[in-house]
């Protein structure tokens, strides 16, 4: 480097630099510590359900819970940096046919690292060839991705001779995977809300914001989004991998229904993207409202969740968070003129 | 080869898009601890070169060199890092952000990378040091257009750069706006900060550069003090026309 | 050689469903994610009165193209004008219609499984060969390539020798500009917007005489349109026309030599090329 900045800006070692940080970050705010106390007491008293249910509640809070670390970790790249990613059920339908394709050659728990891994790398690729462009590239990407990988994953069953529909038989109850899948959501939350405090997550806000100033800001964008990327996209293949035994019959057009990707998407927006519990909101009632519309009206289904995200985008742009925030500040603004009015008549 | 104490060094640099060459071989030198300023009619090529500068751009030829090293062939965001901080002919705020935040995006992965307290700390300094007080937990969208100056002003110097490019800083203001403006400038100067500045004001070039650089179509006319240069032939026939040569 | 003739014949209908977009997102800005599904609306449209009244399909055109064109026209006003009206940014219109027509493309396909149901529907007509050079190839595909460049060929004079068109070109080229010279670009937006579907419906009718649907198979053609898109420069039709072709190729010579059931990857494959090495497009320019 240049022999200038000898002496000119003494910048501190890297080591105290570290310390200095790791120090800051496990400082917590009153009500940074106030917010992780309710969620641990949330948690826990959601992690009882299995001890209450076994039954129809005990499926749907599975599928809350899945649905709860999916949207979040989509939220995790898609809410800071606007990437409207589609894409969710590639990852998801490649961690499930790891496990699926592997379940009689390899331990149950290797399978789902392999599985994290080949999706971390997939995402690295498909992130480094597509983030450096436009968002809508991105997007358009997405689109097809699961598709692109069912195909490519039809074909290869073709050439190898096997079925296309596969067996994982693994024994396990719902109680097991609903811990299971608890336990990566609360991860999820936990790097969500490290990320969200960090100079990461900073960075994404920022180039959320304007990609221009980012970039002179001294921001490497492109890499900045391909490491979320990447984390985002693990999360969904390692979901996937967990849930394949659960489907114990798995097909590449059920693994990679471009319907999973929708669901998380519409419910990840109807609970607002920009809060870290935000899609949570929008997770419980479209899951349950998602109950009743499969069971009233099953041939229906896609025709109302068309309109259902259409009501979204157009009435809830900002999910319920934005209309909860959008509430408390008018009601904030209204009881500041009210204080403004007792005050003039006070003085009278 | 290349001086370390000359802050900015522009040698031989040129950029063309298709057919236009927006900038013809310019070369000039900004000094450490000076200001220089960059003028010339509208569409001289002034803020290209801004661009070129700031890594926005590559050179079509030529290279440019901060501090002695060679920035022309970098990202924008690496040259940031190096040490190089602008402001935007239009304002760009980051909108969804508040004026603290605002400021201090700048100042995390900067030249100069700070963090948790000491990022708040030195950010409050800042926005107090522009004269922006009690709106740090303002979102920016609510501010005047001035005080959007304000913060990416305070927003460029957060990541303490060894060069300032102003790009038309003083555009859109007032008479008491601008007094203001240029006070802040002069306040900067006196703190010995080298400052590049593009502007279209004559008081604020006649009194805060040390020394000035003429453009006109791409190519340099006239270099010197702010005296020799606005009284030069060739600069008011560049502004005016011939009439008033 | 087959697989060259073959390539172009399916390269030159891809022409037409690639127009369709390029109207909707060069000249309107609209990323339209529901284009496939306007073009397997208009093959199934065709099945249907293939199936209903066993003329021509080429007949259904002189009903569906109309169709298409107003029911097009309508999404744009109640469904997408607002969304204009709002966006504070073009970036911000980009994510905003790429999520609304993606419902929008839920809406369609919904739609289609409740009328139509969800099995692959095909119809034979005029699957006799013929011999080119020696090699036998369906005359459908002849009928569907020639009916794609008849309206290829008249919308691109329509653009470029009438003043209707000179507006839509206008417009693709700079709105803000294109307002300033009294032209009305809201109107024009629309205008295009619906063209554009119109246009698409019509490719999808042509594809369904040599090729099979169902009612989720639109995402595969919106994503093919794109890619065709992206690959020829957003600003420029020629481009497109250009780049339809060499989809048309690259298909079937992964679905000849490898596989067919691989031609989505065939054009993710070209995608990802152009991604890489020219992002925007053969003939498009790059901004600065």
């Amino acid at each position: 480097m240049s022999s200038v900045e000898a002496g000119q800006d003494a910048k501190p070692s890297t080591v105290t630099q570290i310390i200095r940080d790791l120090r800051e970050a496990a400082v917590l705010t009153g009500a940074e510590r106030r917010g992780l106390t309710a969620a641990a007491v949330v948690t826990a008293a959601w992690a009882c359900l299995p001890f209450i249910s076994d039954g129809y509640l005990l499926s749907l809070g599975i599928s809350i819970t899945i649905f709860a670390g999916l949207a979040t970790s989509w939220t995790l790249f898609s809410g800071p940096t606007n990437y409207i990613s589609l894409a969710t059920a590639a990852f998801f339908g490649i961690g499930m046919y790891i496990v699926a394709g592997g379940v009689n050659l390899l331990p149950y728990p290797v399978l789902i690292l392999i599985a994290a891994i080949a999706g971390g790398l997939f995402a690295a690729l498909i992130g480094l060839a597509t983030l450096r462009i436009a968002g809508v590239y991105f997007v358009i990407f997405s689109l097809g991705l699961a598709e692109l990988v069912r195909q490519v994953v039809s074909w290869g069953q073709h050439v190898m001779g096997t079925s296309s529909g596969l067996y994982v038989l693994i024994d396990r109850s719902d109680s097991a995977f609903f811990w299971q899948l608890l336990v990566l959501t609360i991860v999820v939350y936990l790097v969500s809300w490290w990320i969200g405090r960090s100079r990461l997550g900073f960075a994404l806000r920022i180039i959320g914001n304007d990609e221009v100033v980012a970039v002179h800001c001294g921001i490497n964008t492109a890499r900045a989004k391909v490491v979320l990327f990447v984390i985002s996209s693990t999360f969904a293949a390692i979901a996937g991998a967990l849930v394949a035994p659960r489907w114990s019959y798995v097909e590449p057009t059920l693994a990679f229904s471009p319907f999973l990707s929708f669901q998380v998407v519409i419910m990840s927006l109807l609970g607002g993207v920009h809060r870290l519990w935000g899609p949570l909101l929008g997770v419980i009632p479209f899951t349950i409202l998602w109950e009743f519309i499969s069971a009233k009206f099953p041939s229906q289904t896609t025709l109302l969740l068309g309109v259902a995200f259409l009501l979204i985008v157009y009435f809830i742009p900002h999910g319920v968070i934005g209309l909860i925030e959008d509430l408390m500040k008018r009601r904030g603004g209204l009881l500041n003129s009210l204080r403004a009015m007792l005050k003039k008549d006070g003085r009278k | 080869m290349t001086d370390p104490s000359i802050a900015l060094n522009i040698e031989g640099v040129s950029k063309r898009f298709g057919g236009l060459v927006a900038v013809n071989n310019i070369s000039f030198a900004l000094p450490a601890n000076k200001v220089l300023g960059l003028i010339g009619p509208n569409g001289s090529g002034k803020t290209t070169m801004i661009n070129l500068i700031s890594g926005a751009l590559k050179p079509s030829g030529g290279t440019i060199h901060l501090h002695g090293e060679t920035i022309s062939e970098r990202p924008a965001a690496e040259i940031a890092t190096l040490g190089l901080a602008r402001t935007f002919q239009i304002v760009r705020m980051l909108p969804g952000m508040t004026v603290l935040e605002n400021v201090q995006a700048g100042g995390v992965f900067g030249h100069r990378r700070r963090w948790g307290t000491e990022l708040r700390d030195h950010s409050r300094a800042l926005l107090a040091k522009v004269g922006l007080q009690g709106v740090e937990d303002t979102v920016v969208s609510a501010l005047t257009y001035i005080d959007q100056k304000r913060v990416e002003l305070a927003r460029a110097l957060a990541s303490d750069p060894k060069v300032l490019l102003l790009d038309e800083w003083l555009a859109g203001l007032n008479p008491t706006e601008l007094r203001t403006g240029i006070a802040l400038i002069e306040q900067l100067r006196t703190e010995g900060r080298t400052i590049l500045i593009v502007e279209h004001v004559m008081d604020a070039i006649r009194s805060l550069c040390d020394s000035c650089v003429v453009m006109s179509s791409g190519i340099k006319i006239a270099e010197g003090t702010p005296r020799e240069v606005l009284s030069d032939v060739e600069v008011i026939r560049a502004y005016l026309g011939d009439a008033d040569a | 050689m087959d697989i060259i003739i073959t390539g172009l014949l399916l390269g030159g209908t891809y022409a037409l469903m690639a127009m369709g977009l390029q109207l909707q997102y060069g000249v309107a800005r609209i990323m339209n994610l529901a284009n496939g599904e306007i073009l397997v609306a208009g093959a199934f449209g065709t099945f249907w009165f293939y199936s209903a009244t066993k003329f021509s399909p080429l007949y259904s055109l002189i009903f569906l193209i109309p169709l298409a064109f107003v029911a097009n026209w309508a999404i744009y006003d109640v469904l997408i004008r607002p969304l204009v009206r709002r966006a504070k940014s073009q970036g911000q219109l980009e994510v905003d219609s790429i999520l609304a027509t993606f419902g929008i493309s839920f809406i369609f396909v919904g739609g289609l499984l409740a009328v139509f149901g969800g099995e692959y529907l095909s119809y034979s007509y005029l699957a006799r060969p013929i011999f080119i050079l020696g090699e036998p190839y369906g005359l459908n595909r002849i009928a569907a390539f020639i009916g794609a460049i008849v309206l290829c060929a008249s919308l691109y004079i329509w653009l470029h020798k009438t003043r209707a068109g000179l507006a839509l070109r206008a417009v693709a080229v700079n709105p803000s500009a294109a307002g300033l010279v009294s032209i009305n670009v809201p109107r024009a937006s629309a205008l295009a917007f619906a063209l554009g579907g119109a246009v698409a419906a019509a490719g999808g009718s042509l594809l369904s005489m040599f090729l099979t649907f169902d009612a989720s198979l639109g995402v595969v053609f919106t994503l093919k349109a794109l890619v065709i898109v992206i690959m020829g420069g957003v600003s420029d039709i020629r481009g497109a026309i250009i780049a339809s072709f060499i989809l048309g190729l690259a298909e079937t010579t992964v679905a000849t030599l490898v596989d067919p059931g691989l031609t989505l990857a065939a054009a993710y494959v070209l995608f990802l090329a152009i991604l890489l090495i020219k992002p925007e497009g053969l003939l498009g320019r790059r901004s600065s």
